[in-house]
């Protein structure tokens, strides 16, 4: 039964007074700003970081252009061209020409994509032995544990530089090698700082519910621990690049590293050594190049360092 | 204290045993011989006269118990390249000019980078703060011998100020010992503003302003005491660093250290002189870093040594 309640005052209003509400205003208690993910509020945050993202466009135009200046370019980074030897830059030649007449811009290119693929790969293979090795060590914990830890313990204490011209030797100096040689060392870093991960992040509530879940062991480490202690390692990822490409470029300047017939970064500055008084133009070119891609990647990694961090806070 | 130095060092020359073992094995599996340029003047049977004196021809295990029986007795052996000249000698002649430009390097650094890093920490001037900091930004990522080669070019040939080889006069030590601590100096730059900027808001710095206290003197006396720490715990690894460092500075300034002759002896396949080398850098390091722990644990009463 409906009860037809009279109120007297809400009866006596004059209905006039009331207007529609406006089409606009009715969701205007909705939660505007965008649902957003972790790596896309992180992107935001890093976008804002000018040096970070000049540092990121930088890097980007050299990569792409280590691949694809070598391709289309009407020069290669062996030919030989001895009557235009030691040109100064010009429409034909954009860096001008080294003491065997070879174009300066197409083998700056050409070294970049060596570095570049040292680099790249040899982080991503310590990235997955770093998480492995420390991840064990981490979840595992106790007398292995140990074991691991006081492994990695020795193998720290020796100068890294004498392990890698160790292996260079031992194996020849391929590309091969010297990525076996950086990466000896390099994965420890990342070990160490995953295991701390790890163990902060065994000990959480969501680790136990998946436990209690019944997933693996295996699982759980990969899928929940490491995925939640992504972010440092992601920065500890970006500044191994740069390291990379300092390792490599050191050694073939010194003349252990790279065979002598690839034009990396390091022995195209081996080569550049004599030309000191007569062409220093070419030295110059090649320390820019360098410098600037170094100090992007270094940009970027602490552009994404301080993208992470303020998600914590 | 003494049984955490004792622990150390027992790991240590268990490391260098390591180390050891794995340079002598991975230098006989190299490809190439010592005698390299001998083989091509001299008949087999000399060349067999020749492994024989220097105890080649025998197993590789049994050359590694012999040579780790004479190092042990202090006996490096006789270089493989330069023949006549002890290991030890070739070391004792070289050794100076490194450490002469590695302490050099250092003492500038720890003075360049305490003195920057304070100025950074205390500065109300924006700009020489954030010049600082573009510095040791720099410093910190780009190589030191790019920076070196980038010298060379700016000051021996357009402007012709500093020599570009040897060692000869004294202002041919700049530029090898600025490539040397431009980025040791940038880290510790860093290291004493970020530590000098913590210390200046505890307690005790308040205490000894409000006594009236010079700032001068809070800062050096006071702050600079314990923000001086994580300073310590680094000099140790980057003096080592120095040194392995000057590999690639001596080649290229074409100076006679330890840096080139390891380098060389690595190319000539001269066994000995290598593993010598090794030993010593090995030891340094090892050393250096024990000695900068040992420092901090000293200064810093706060510090447990790991049992």
């Amino acid at each position: 039964m409906a009860v037809d309640i009279k109120n007297p005052v809400v009866d006596n209003i004059d209905s006039s007074l009331f207007e529609k509400l406006p089409e606009e205003e009715k969701n205007s208690e909705f939660i505007a700003l965008d649902i957003k993910t972790f790596f896309r509020d992180s992107w935001d945050r890093y976008k804002k970081n000018k040096l970070a993202l000049i540092g990121l466009i930088f890097l980007t135009i050299m990569v792409l252009g280590s691949i694809f200046v070598p391709i289309f370019s009407p020069y290669d980074f062996e030919s030989q061209d001895l009557v235009n030897k030691n040109q100064l830059p010009s429409a034909q030649h954009w860096m001008g020409t080294d003491k065997l007449g070879r174009d300066i811009f197409v083998r700056i290119m050409y070294g970049g994509r060596i570095s570049f693929a040292i680099a790249f790969s040899t982080a991503f293979i310590c990235l997955v032995i770093g998480i492995l090795y420390g991840g064990i060590a981490g979840y595992v914990g106790g007398r292995v544990d140990m074991v691991m830890m006081r492994i990695v313990d020795i193998l720290d204490s020796v100068p890294t530089l004498l392990y890698v011209i160790l292996i260079l030797l031992i194996f020849g100096d391929s590309i091969g090698s010297m990525m076996l040689a950086i990466c000896f060392t390099s994965w420890i870093g990342m070990a160490r700082q995953v295991r701390a991960q790890i163990q902060s992040a065994k000990e959480m509530e969501y680790a136990l519910a998946a436990k209690v879940l019944g997933a693996s062991h295996l699982r759980i480490l990969l899928k929940h621990l490491v995925i939640n202690s992504i972010s440092p390692i992601i920065v500890n990822l970006t500044l191994m690049v740069p390291s990379a490409i300092f390792t490599e470029s050191f050694l073939s300047f010194v003349g252990i590293g790279l065979n002598p017939s690839i034009p990396s970064w390091g022995k195209l500055a081996n080569d550049c050594r004599s030309l000191f008084f007569t062409y220093p133009i070419q030295i110059i070119w090649l320390v820019t190049t360098m410098s600037l891609t170094i100090l992007s990647l270094n940009f970027i990694g602490d552009g994404i360092g301080e993208a992470f961090q303020a998600k914590k806070r | 204290m003494a049984r955490y130095i004792a622990k150390r060092l027992i790991v240590g020359a268990f490391t260098l045993v390591i180390l050891v073992t794995i340079v002598f094995f991975g230098m006989r599996m190299m490809p190439g011989s010592p005698f390299a340029q001998e083989n091509k003047s001299k008949s087999a049977e000399q060349m067999a006269m020749l492994n024989e004196k220097y105890g080649l021809d025998k197993p590789v295990t049994e050359q590694f118990a012999i040579y780790v029986k004479n190092v042990l007795h202090g006996d490096f052996g006789e270089s493989l390249s330069k023949k006549g000249q002890q290991v030890s000698d070739i070391i004792a002649t070289r050794m100076p000019v490194t450490a002469k430009l590695g302490l050099i390097a250092f003492v500038f650094a720890m003075g360049m980078g305490i003195f920057l890093g304070i100025v950074s920490a205390l500065t109300r001037h924006r700009w020489i703060n954030s010049a600082i900091t573009v510095m040791a930004t720099i410093g910190v990522s780009v190589p030191g011998f790019l920076l070196a080669m980038l010298m060379m070019v700016l000051f021996s040939v357009y402007l012709g100020w500093l020599p570009v080889v040897g060692l000869d006069t004294p202002a041919s030590y700049i530029m090898p010992v600025l490539a040397l601590s431009f980025s040791p100096i940038s880290t510790i730059a860093r290291l004493t503003r970020s530590s000098l900027r913590d210390v200046m808001f505890s307690d005790y710095i308040t205490l000894a302003r409000s006594k009236g206290t010079k700032e001068s003197v809070i800062v050096v006396k006071h702050a600079l005491k314990n923000a001086i720490l994580p300073i310590v715990t680094y000099a140790g690894p980057m003096f080592a660093g120095m040194i392995t460092g000057s590999l690639v500075i001596e080649t290229l300034f074409s100076i006679p250290g330890i840096g080139k002759e390891f380098t060389n002896s690595i190319s000539n396949r001269d066994y000995t002189l290598t593993m010598g080398l090794t030993i010593l850098l090995g030891t340094l390091v090892i050393v250096m870093t024990l000695v900068s722990d040992v420092v901090a644990a000293i200064i810093d009463p706060r510090i447990k040594v790991e049992k």
